[in-house]
Parts: structure tokens; C-alpha cells; sequence
């Protein structure tokens, strides 16, 4: 019986449509606010640089790893130019690979 | 787009580089001597430009900060091979990075384009519907 309680938990926690709700009544307070929409659409910006280095910093957390967009709200497009001008800088040092 | 043209079409890469920062007064010769490279090669510089010293993010050659300098080419790509063996070579350079750009910057400009199209189209669309709505309105005030 027990089991079945946690599976049901864990299909919550992870289907996908579960984000899109505004604090559902199950996970209340525990997901921190998302921003839904993508900053770069918005911006309509069609290049990302890989010298910006302020701008990527927005993507880099403490740990130095890239945000994950389930996180930042990107776009999938926004997100593979963004996550290709953060190696690019990675490579020439502009952006560390990893911080501790 | 034909196979042709996409050999005809020049290609552009953004290079940078990054000098030792103890050889910082070679910079400037370092990058004419490069940019005569390229030339050499039947490239064209279109821009070049130091960004100035800055902190590496991590250690290089057990550097901890380095001179970065930004050159855009224009090319075949026959002078980028030329070039980046030279900066392999050179112990002055820590590190270089080449970027083919032209492919990427043509893609923003159609998505450019696009949008603006779409943008027309809309407001287009919206000032029509918006009169409709005002005739509606006024029919029904009679």
C-alpha cells in the first residue's frame, strides 16, 4: 500500500504538465518562481556572443554548470545558442568550466 | 542555395587570442605580424581590436590573467589554417579561439526578417479587425 502512496508522489513530481501550474496544490512553496518565458524572446535576440560575459553569468550558477532550462524558462532554440557561446567562452577562458 | 555559391560566398571568422600578459608591450607587433598572415594568405581583416588585459577564469601556462585580442577575417578558411598554426607555434600566444560566423549572422538576419514580416502582418490584421469591431459598435447603436 505504502509502495503505491509513492509512486503516485513521484509521477507528480516529475510529470511535466505539474510546472505549468501555479503553486498546485501538492508541491505548494516548494518550487521556487520560474520565469516561464524565454528573457531571449522576448529581447528578440537572434545571436548570442560568446564574448558577453555578463550576460552568460546570468546562466552560470555558483557551481559554474550551465542552467538547465527547466529552470531559466528558455527557449529551446535560445538555450542551444546560449549553452554553445558558454563553452565558446569556457574554451577561451572568459568563463570558468568549474568553480569550487 | 546551390553548391556554387556557397564556395563563392567568403567566409567570416571571428579569432581570438590571448597573449602572456608578461609580453604585453609585443602585443601590437604580435597582432600585425598575424594580420599580415592573413593577408598574405588572400584573406582580409575586417576588424581588429584588443579587449585589454583581463583575469582568466581559470589558470593558463600558470597565467592567471592574459591580453585578449579580437580579429574578424574574411576568407577562404585557407588562411585560418595558416594562422592557427602559427599561433600553436608561438609560446606568447596562451590561447587561441576561431568562430565561423557568416553562417550564423546570415540566420539572425532571416530570422530578422521574418519577424518583421510577421510583425506587418499583424498589425495589419489587427487595425483591420479593430474597424470591423468599431462598425459592429456603431450597428448596434442604432
Amino acid at each position: 500500500m505504502s509502495t503505491n502512496y509513492e509512486d503516485r508522489q513521484r509521477g507528480g513530481y516529475d510529470s511535466d504538465d505539474d510546472d505549468r501550474r501555479p503553486m498546485g496544490g501538492r508541491g505548494g512553496g516548494r518550487r521556487m518562481h520560474r520565469r516561464r518565458v524565454c528573457r531571449f524572446c522576448i529581447d528578440k535576440v537572434d545571436l548570442i556572443d560568446f564574448k558577453d560575459v555578463r550576460l552568460l553569468l546570468n546562466y552560470l550558477p555558483e557551481r559554474g554548470k550551465i542552467l538547465p532550462r527547466r529552470i531559466s524558462g528558455s527557449c529551446a532554440t535560445h538555450q542551444r545558442m546560449l549553452a554553445e557561446a558558454i563553452k565558446r567562452a569556457r574554451n577561451i577562458a572568459l568563463l570558468p568550466y568549474t568553480t569550487d | 542555395m546551390t553548391g556554387g555559391s556557397v564556395l563563392e560566398t567568403k567566409r567570416q571568422y571571428e579569432v581570438v587570442f590571448i597573449v602572456d600578459p608578461t609580453a604585453d608591450d609585443e602585443v601590437g607587433r604580435l597582432t600585425d605580424n598575424f594580420k599580415q598572415v592573413v593577408v598574405d594568405q588572400g584573406g582580409s581583416i575586417t576588424k581588429a581590436e584588443t579587449m585589454g588585459k583581463r583575469q582568466l577564469a581559470y589558470e593558463i601556462q600558470h597565467k592567471k590573467e592574459g591580453t585578449f585580442v579580437l580579429m574578424e577575417i574574411e576568407g577562404s578558411g585557407r588562411e585560418i589554417a595558416e594562422l592557427e598554426r602559427r599561433m600553436r607555434v608561438n609560446d606568447r600566444v596562451l590561447r587561441y579561439l576561431t568562430v565561423r560566423v557568416d553562417e550564423d549572422r546570415r540566420r539572425a538576419e532571416k530570422l530578422k526578417v521574418r519577424r518583421a514580416a510577421k510583425a506587418a502582418k499583424r498589425s495589419a490584421a489587427g487595425q483591420s479587425r479593430r474597424g470591423s469591431a468599431v462598425e459592429f459598435a456603431e450597428s448596434n447603436n442604432d
